[in-house]
């Protein structure tokens, strides 16, 4: 290997003026051949390329248009404009009149967390995600492991699994208010251990029941996930480890684990972006963020303050600070579960 | 290896596969039961939410729920609304989709890598940071609540899926397009009639992709569509189910039905298509 690419390094050093040829071959032994071959491709895109400043194919700046606009003008600009709404008091009003919009600097983001309800749905997300992000990691790799192993009905399985991710979350969440009922099928189960009040209007236990739900709802997607993670760990691992007599706890926490590591952080970035964006959920599941916005979200209040209140500045800043909130939990996050992984 | 080790080695894996089996049905059950207990309390007449509950009576079915809902909310117009909403993202996701990921993948022009790095960028931004923003814009400044345009148009086109797009088209040898391309053909008729016929699973798989957002996105029609005839099936029963339930006489039936008219679509494409949802499609538009 290192003499092959010591080889190919000083061809390459050899000839800087041959750029765009990286596709051709680095074999070593046909060298005179390829360098031929190269010299013979070489002189067409030069001279081309002399004629065409946009490229050999310019029509495809012409392709990439509709969705570059799309980026900048549905994505790009509101990005900008929702951070300068944040900094101005700003009014809806009707298409083409013109208010003024005086710059108040850090006045909406004071507002913002001074409020009592802002503070308590940042704890109750954090509740969510405490609770939400292990049980989704564990329980997918789990069950994907085992998904992995084995060989019949793995189809029945895999759909069983991802039928909720894939179904709308209103009709889902009808399901579970049947359920989960003062006198539904969880409390005629649970009998005399049934929580009092029920769990979505017990103020301890609505957050904790829309965390559970969630998990169920968006498991099947990271199950995905993990499976095709877990393809690309060769089995001579397994082999190896089990004639050394390692069980399959020792693979498991050995191999596995530490095998789909980058998948991990992938899971964790985005349950956790999961977590911060619920708003049907305690838009439905709890009524509203109920019990006394004991289960309120900050886009559920964003919805609130920025809509129904009118003050989209404060919404906007509050998006700001949650975003913000996510970036930095998301790097600790990245720290903890990435862990060696930079190192490779 | 030696044949008594793969031996061993089988015998073990079976043993697992007992212990996997018994847990990935014990799972599957936490997954389908919900359905299963939606599809049979929207056929009760009274709610029976005791465990006997579970199993269908014959003296308590009825289809009674499945009109009571269609006579609160217009269950067609709702499904078409879904549908309209769901075909236009799905439509502009394919022509713009195609058109970008075959020229990220086969075309060489300047400016590619800025838009295959806004491409990934883009995946990156929260949704809930362009809700104000988007609101203003569209609703107020544009005028466009109401309005179908208005639904689709922060869902057009589908990131994920033009990633999907330019990993099947660049893994189509580059030699058939430069013969095209000294044939004669121009890039349109190159990308329509070499191209797109060898990616059909990828066309599918971003189908597959695409439908999920729209179809099940309850907040961004919510925000934009005030008039009922306008609404998608899950803004109504959502409505529904938050101010007009009360008043109902079976209000849990009438949900249950409404949501089993949401669902079954979803549920019946994914099961129709799962060959083509599987890990290895997902795999590819994640690792890149």
């Amino acid at each position: 290997m290192s003499l092959r690419s010591a080889g190919g390094a000083s061809r390459w050093d050899g000839a800087p003026a041959t750029g765009p040829e990286a596709g051709a071959p680095p074999s070593a032994g046909q060298q005179p051949a390829g360098r031929k071959l190269l010299r013979r491709k070489s002189g067409h895109p030069e001279i081309k390329q002399k004629f065409r400043p946009l490229g050999k194919q310019p029509l495809g700046l012409l392709f990439s248009a509709p969705y570059v606009i799309f980026i900048l003008g549905v994505l790009a600009y509101p990005l900008g404009y929702a951070v300068w709404i944040s900094f101005h008091q700003f009014y809806f009003t009707a298409p083409g009149v013109q208010v003024a919009r005086p710059f108040v600097g850090i006045g909406n983001y004071i507002t913002v967390l001074s409020d009592p309800a802002v503070q308590r749905s940042f704890v109750n997300i954090l509740v969510f995600m405490v609770i939400n992000v292990p049980l989704t990691v564990g329980l997918s790799l789990i069950l994907a492991n085992a998904l992995n192993r084995i060989t019949r009905l793995k189809t029945f399985f895999r759909v069983s699994y991802y039928v909720p991710y894939v179904t709308a979350s209103v009709a889902v969440i009808g399901v579970w208010l049947f359920l989960f009922q003062q006198n539904g099928l969880i409390n005629s189960l649970l009998g005399p251990l049934a929580p009092n009040p029920s769990w979505l209007v017990n103020s301890w236990l609505a957050m904790p029941t829309v965390a559970l739900y969630v998990t169920w709802k968006q498991l099947g997607f990271f199950i995905l996930l993990y499976l095709a993670a877990l393809q690309n760990i060769p089995d001579e691992l397994y082999e190896s480890a089990s004639v050394d007599g390692g069980n399959k706890w020792v693979q498991f926490w050995n191999i596995t684990v530490p095998g789909v590591r980058s998948a991990s952080v992938l899971v964790t970035l985005l349950a956790t972006i999961t977590g911060a964006n619920l708003f049907t959920e305690p838009y439905l599941l709890t009524g509203g963020g109920g019990p006394d916005g004991a289960s309120s979200s900050p886009v559920f209040l964003m919805y609130q303050k920025g809509i129904l209140q009118g003050n989209p500045d404060v919404a906007a800043a509050l998006g700001v600070v949650l975003v913000i909130g996510v970036l930095l939990i998301a790097l600790i996050q990245n720290r903890l579960v990435g862990g060696k992984s930079g190192e490779e | 290896m030696s044949v008594t080790s793969k031996k061993a080695s089988v015998e073990k894996r079976r043993n697992l596969s007992v212990g996997s089996f018994i847990l990935l049905a014990l799972g599957a059950f936490v997954f389908l039961f919900p359905f299963y207990y939606m599809l049979i309390g929207s056929l009760q007449t009274s709610p029976d939410t005791s465990v006997g509950g579970a199993f269908p009576e014959p003296g308590n079915l009825t289809g009674e729920n499945y009109v009571n809902i269609n006579g609160s909310i217009n269950l067609f117009k709702g499904l078409l609304n879904s549908g309209i909403f769901t075909g236009g993202v799905i439509l502009a996701t394919l022509v713009f989709g195609l058109l970008v990921g075959y020229a990220l993948a086969q075309m060489q022009f300047r400016g590619r890598g800025v838009v295959f790095a806004m491409m990934l960028l883009v995946q990156m931004i929260p949704f809930q940071l362009l809700l104000i923003p988007l609101y203003v814009m569209i609703v107020r400044d544009y005028g466009l609540g109401d309005n179908y345009l208005g639904m689709i148009l922060p869902f057009a086109i589908n990131s994920t899926a033009v990633f999907v797009f330019r990993q099947y088209f660049m893994q189509l040898p580059s030699t058939l397009f430069e013969a095209a391309r000294i044939d004669g053909a121009s890039e349109l008729r190159i990308l329509w009639q070499v191209a797109i016929p060898l990616v059909r699973p990828a066309i599918v798989t971003a189908i597959l992709l695409t439908f999920i957002g729209p179809w099940n996105e309850f907040l961004w029609p919510f925000l934009v569509t005030k008039d009922q005839s306008l609404q998608p099936l899950a803004v109504s029963l959502a409505n529904y189910i938050s101010n007009i339930a009360a008043t109902a006489s079976n209000p849990f039936g009438a949900i249950l039905a409404g949501a089993c008219v949401l669902a079954a679509p979803a549920v019946v494409l994914f099961i129709f298509f799962q060959r083509q949802f599987i890990s290895t499609n997902l795999g590819s538009s994640v690792k890149g």
